[in-house]
């Protein structure tokens, strides 16, 4: 594996996991994107070296062919998963006008909880906080 | 016979594609039926095939000698999951048509619920690692579609949580796949075992500890469970019974194969950490919820830390146990799911504060939720109570008392929980305006009450036929720790 490969790979993989911590949809998408680009450039550089198309009767080194048709699929999966997603956030956007993912169940309640403790007095006791 | 194993792969799958090609309802319908009892068939005769000689059965696609071509591989583990997990999609398939929801109706349903089969029969037949991640995301793609097929607000807020999180789970795992194809030059699961052995210690727990994560969070052990409870409970009926009996199994399959083969009895002390913190969280969960599917939802993280308790403590007794546990959890929680799903579709909802008097109208919808309840807590002699035994035993046989402690606290916990459900909805008065008598509820439902009626049968079943599942399940965990027949059978040498 060369030095610029690995090099390429940790940028896809940072670029990749930062847009994945944030809220919008879209960005986790493109975050998806960026690391799926990464790990294939990962297995590609795994492979061996550069050489010849390995069809058979070719002669001289031959590059390994394993690891490409790997990440031929591997392309294929991360282009529908992309599309997927793409299309999920499309969908939030119609319903609520943005493409933010929101809190689930539990949080909401949670957090309706603290704002009714934070309204009802001005210090909370000990069995207000419970409600 | 070796031809056989690629066809509980290919029918759902070819279905799949022709049905794309009709809109018609009842054609895709007669479709799903009859692919999937030919597949069960199948798969019947496979493990008739494969209990009978103790053989492991090597199918190599493409004719490619060896480790290059596409291994499905047929041992006693795969070959009884393979059928279970036919069986209990073919049963869910009779609920669906059943229930007369939105989602069936869409021409999409079936060919997807088709992929998802397909998915689940590759995962567990796979013979190697990239096969494995192809198999995984083929059914979590029918997953993401299944969850979200109605398209509402809700679905997809958690049908995005789900989506992200399995995404993430399946960059990890090909990232893993990657690493260690870059380390050892295979991804074949013959060839695995010897190279992985001879990395250097550091590099091994890496690997090994990529797989753990990727694995985990689609078995949903503790710490990577949260996305569970959010998402199931707002899939479709049909759809979420399968997803609890079947795609947490596939992980913990995956677990027991990494263990067993791939880094034989290593971290085995992390695994049984993992294993006791998530019984404990997800009994925990349970009690606090007041929504049926998200007791239930809880509780399968729960179950499945009795699973990976077991597969932690090692050696052929545990693994027996954890293979026991499998068998009988995917029948029994499924059945749950259904049970609640015929009772939301009665009442509307699912919340246990809106639902009482279920045992007065439907005393036989009583029966169907009661026995799976006990049985998942572990009453005898249902068939949850011989899992936990199994597991319990071989705990103390191995002097892990902390964990046979939590286990055990954690079925009375569960047996809480159950009560709870079983005093909100089946306890108390029935609301007047609604028909009493299994009138309004089963026989208006008839094949969502059948299918029910089938896998609670099942779970019956698995409990009276317990001794020789048993002893099954021993001859399955003793081929599996023998990795030298494994490899030598799937090398062809």
């Amino acid at each position: 594996m060369s030095v610029w490969s690995l090099v390429l790979v940790s940028v896809l993989f940072g670029v990749g996991a930062y847009l994945l911590m944030d809220r919008s949809l879209t960005r986790i998408a493109l975050g998806v994107g960026a690391l799926g680009n990464g790990v294939n450039v990962l297995i590609i550089s795994a492979g061996s070296d550069v050489g010849e198309a390995p069809i058979i009767g070719r002669d001289g080194t031959l590059t390994d062919p394993l690891p490409q048709a790997l990440v031929l699929t591997a392309i294929v999966i991360g282009f529908a998963l992309l599309t997927f997603l793409m299309t999920l956030a499309w969908r939030n956007w119609t319903i609520s006008g943005n493409d933010e993912v929101e809190d689930d169940v539990e949080d909401r309640l949670v957090a309706r909880r603290a704002e009714r403790t934070a309204k009802s007095g001005d210090q909370p006791h000990h069995e207000d906080v419970t409600p | 016979m070796s031809t056989l194993v690629a066809l509980p792969i290919l029918i759902p799958l070819i279905t799949a594609a022709v049905m794309l090609l009709t809109r018609n309802l009842i054609v895709q319908r007669c479709l799903s039926f009859v692919a999937l009892s030919l597949s069960l068939t199948i798969a019947v005769v496979l493990l008739v095939d494969v209990w009978g000689s103790g053989n492991i059965v090597v199918a190599r696609l493409g004719g490619w000698p060896g480790s290059f071509a596409i291994t499905l591989v047929a041992d006693r583990l795969a070959s009884v999951l393979v059928v279970v997990a036919m069986a209990v999609t073919l049963v869910v398939l009779l609920f669906a048509l059943g229930q007369q929801a939105a989602d069936e109706h869409s021409s999409y349903y079936h060919p997807v619920y088709m992929a998802l089969t397909a998915g689940i029969a590759q995962a567990f037949l796979a013979g190697d690692l990239f096969n494995l991640f192809v198999a995984f995301e083929i059914l979590l793609m029918a997953s993401y579609v299944l969850l979200t097929l109605e398209g509402t607000s809700e679905q997809i807020r958690s049908g995005t949580t789900y989506v992200v999180l399995n995404v993430i789970e399946s960059l990890v795992l090909v990232t893993a796949v990657g690493l260690i194809f870059a380390a050892t030059g295979t991804v074949n699961f013959a060839e695995l075992p010897e190279r992985l052995a001879e990395l250097p210690d550091g590099v091994r727990t890496g690997l090994h500890l990529l797989l753990l994560v990727a694995f985990g969070i689609k078995a949903a052990v503790f710490p990577l469970f949260f996305w569970l409870p959010d998402s199931y409970p707002t899939a479709p009926s049909s759809a979420s019974a399968v997803f609890a009996g079947l795609l947490t199994k596939v992980g913990v399959y995956c677990l027991i194969r990494v263990q067993t083969l791939l880094f034989p009895g290593e971290l085995s002390d992390l695994v049984m950490i993992v294993g006791i913190a998530t019984m404990a969280i997800g009994v925990i969960g349970a009690i606090s919820q007041q929504d049926m599917k998200r007791i239930l939802s809880f509780h399968i993280i729960s179950q499945i830390g009795y699973m990976v308790f077991g597969l932690g403590i090692g050696g052929a007794a545990a693994i027996a146990a954890t293979v026991f546990y499998l068998i009988h959890h995917i029948p029994v929680k499924t059945s749950l799911f259904l049970v609640e799903g015929i009772i939301e579709r009665d009442s509307g909802t699912s919340s246990l504060d809106r639902i009482s008097g279920l045992a007065r109208r439907s005393p036989m919808l009583a029966v169907l939720f009661l026995l799976p309840a006990l049985s998942l807590a572990g009453f005898p002699p249902l068939s949850g109570f011989l899992a936990k035994f199994a597991v319990v035993r071989a705990g103390f046989d191995s002097q892990q008392y902390v964990g046979v402690g939590v286990a055990l606290l954690v079925s009375m916990l569960t047996l809480v929980s159950m009560a709870k459900i079983w005093v909100g909805a089946f306890w108390g008065e029935a609301e007047p305006a609604r028909p009493s008598g299994d009138v309004g509820i089963l026989r208006h439902q008839r094949s969502m009450a059948a299918a029910t009626m089938l896998l609670v049968a099942m779970t019956v079943a698995i409990a009276t036929a317990a001794g020789p599942l048993y002893e099954f399940a021993t001859q399955a965990a003793i081929q599996m720790l023998d990795v030298a027949t494994y490899v030598s059978a799937v090398r062809g040498s």
